[in-house]
């Protein structure tokens, strides 16, 4: 496997409203996750939002990180899911 | 670098498209389990299986939660149990199908497969015990699954064998009949069965396979319709080349599953399975996928022709994208997994002939048919036969998956639940080939088997 760097992408789809990046910024922070890069779009009248970010030394499945952004999603109204960036770089490059 | 367009393309396949992770199934050997009594072999079985396979589950959830990968099935495949067995003396090998399942259920996996007998030349002793004993084994269990390698190409078709399985069809069905013959759901008579597949209910450990080793078996239909609804109206080139790019695609998350499974579980990685196969949710139907050819229903003509393809393509896409794709890689034709087939089957396009021309191009055969249950076991083993020859004269997998459903008709359907789903019967042809099944021998190997 590659010894790449531990990264992750965290994405956030559904309606737009007030506060949806303070709220995720805020609990990313909480876990020491540094965003490197935001950008977001709407796509098919879905908001979407890429968070580029590095991990440090947080190991995403033996935290509890996924589980809390997916609560957070709940109370937003959004669906929010944290992916270690491996999986873009198998799918997308040869 | 990956760009925002490739994130959002991956999340819409795990959000909307269904792309998942079907199964990481660890092959185990048990060939060191044989001793001379039931007993000692069957604590064996269980002390080996529970050893090698005790963080499984643990593993596929933690690969799930770190990659955001739906893994839908942990299960485990073994060596065929009539070779494990041959040493204990046995007249049923029940108990071994119960040991089976008591490990699975230890193990927290979805099934276990390897109630298997390789008979494709002829019967040994133990052979023959685990044939006769695949009723009660799949009555008395839940997570086992069986099958029988009636035939290949290198050795032609043990033609006792697919008369013995017509048999053992109807028994399965009468010993399950309480659950609707849910008993054959697991139950599948092979030709060229592969020796690493993950899928169940065929999944068993070869003889010339690893102490121990993980394979994946990826699925992605709705990735692929999905991918052909942006390419409507093209020709048939820029088909090949969509489905092409979607399969590899698919078929890199399986490796990146495998991969990572295998260093964790420190276990050989051996095969990734790219199949498309479907699911009875909506969207994840191979049948639609067909569909989005441009064929009003599945079924309708076109339809070999278009599976052909897919099946190609994706094979291609996928040897592009894992230099170790093996298993059966291709795209599945279950009817009562499948929304799209059950609606075909329903509304008479899509008939038990139809799908065995689709067998010459899929990756499997007839698979999770429900046939009437007074179809006669001379009739399901002409069934079987033809399937056979398909694939041993083809130089490919086929595989028979009947469910003769004890009391119901054409017209009526069963509910399996869960991943099986719901089966209309279909028709079967009712012409007698009695005469011709109790010939019995074997059909000789096609001449193109001989390649040295």
């Amino acid at each position: 496997m590659n010894q790449e760097k531990n990264t992750a992408v965290v994405t956030v789809l559904g309606r737009d409203r007030v506060g949806i990046i303070a709220d995720v910024s805020r609990l990313l922070a909480d876990y020491g996750i540094n965003i490197n890069d935001i950008s977001q779009t709407i796509l098919d009248d879905i908001f979407t939002m890429v968070m580029m970010v590095d991990l440090k030394d947080l190991i995403i499945e033996e935290s509890d990180i996924s589980d809390k952004l997916t609560e957070l999603g709940k109370k937003l109204g959004v669906q929010i899911t944290i992916q270690h960036t491996g999986l873009f770089n198998a799918m997308h490059t040869i | 670098m990956i760009n925002e367009h490739e994130i959002i393309e991956t999340m819409q396949m795990f959000n909307s498209q269904h792309l998942d992770i079907r199964t990481i199934t660890m092959g185990i050997s048990l060939m060191d389990c044989a001793a001379p009594t039931v007993e000692e072999s069957c604590n064996r079985i269980y002390d080996k299986i529970c050893k090698y396979a005790g963080k499984l589950v643990e593993t596929g959830e933690l690969i799930s939660k770190k990659y955001g990968i739906p893994i839908i099935h942990k299960r485990i495949s073994v060596t065929p149990i009539s070779i494990v067995a041959s040493a204990c003396g046995a007249k049923d090998y029940t108990p071994f199908a119960q040991v089976l399942d008591k490990a699975a259920r230890t193990c927290g996996v979805n099934f276990i497969g390897g109630f298997s007998a390789l008979v494709q030349k002829g019967y040994t002793n133990s052979d023959k015990i685990l044939i006769n004993s695949i009723p009660d084994a799949l009555a008395a269990t839940e997570l086992v699954c069986s099958s029988v390698n009636v035939a290949s190409t290198r050795t032609g078709i043990n033609m006792d064998a697919v008369r013995d399985m017509g048999l053992i069809i109807k028994k399965t069905a009468e010993a399950t009949k309480d659950k609707d013959a849910l008993g054959c759901a697991k139950l599948v008579v092979f030709a060229n069965a592969p020796e690493d597949n993950p899928f169940m209910a065929g999944a068993f450990l070869g003889p010339g396979e690893p102490e121990c080793v993980i394979n994946v078996g990826i699925s992605g239909p709705g990735v692929v319709k999905h991918a052909l609804e942006q390419v409507r109206g093209k020709d048939f080139g820029t088909v090949a080349e969509t489905i092409k790019k979607a399969a590899f695609k698919i078929t890199r998350v399986g490796e990146l599953v495998a991969r990572e499974a295998s260093e964790r579980l420190k276990v050989p990685f051996g095969i990734i399975d790219l199949s498309l196969a479907p699911t009875p949710a909506v969207g994840d139907s191979v049948a639609r996928l067909l569909e989005e050819f441009g064929l009003e229903t599945c079924g309708t003509w076109g339809t070999t022709a278009a599976l052909a393809m897919l099946n190609d393509a994706v094979k291609k896409g996928g040897i592009m994208a894992s230099s170790y794709v093996g298993g059966l890689s291709g795209a599945f034709i279950p009817v009562s997994e499948d929304e799209g087939m059950i609606a075909a089957a329903r509304s008479g396009s899509l008939k038990l002939e139809k799908l065995e021309a689709m067998t010459c191009v899929c990756s499997v055969g007839l698979d999770m048919i429900a046939i009437p249950g007074d179809t006669t076991a001379e009739t399901i083993s002409g069934i079987i036969a033809d399937e056979m020859a398909v694939g041993t004269f083809n130089n490919k997998t086929t595989a028979v998956r009947l469910i003769p459903v004890p009391g119901k008709n054409v017209g009526d359907s069963v509910e399996f639940g869960g991943l099986l789903g719901t089966a209309p019967i279909m028709d079967v042809n009712r012409a007698s080939c009695a005469d011709f099944i109790h010939r019995g021998g074997r059909i000789p190997a096609p001449v193109h088997s001989m390649r040295n």
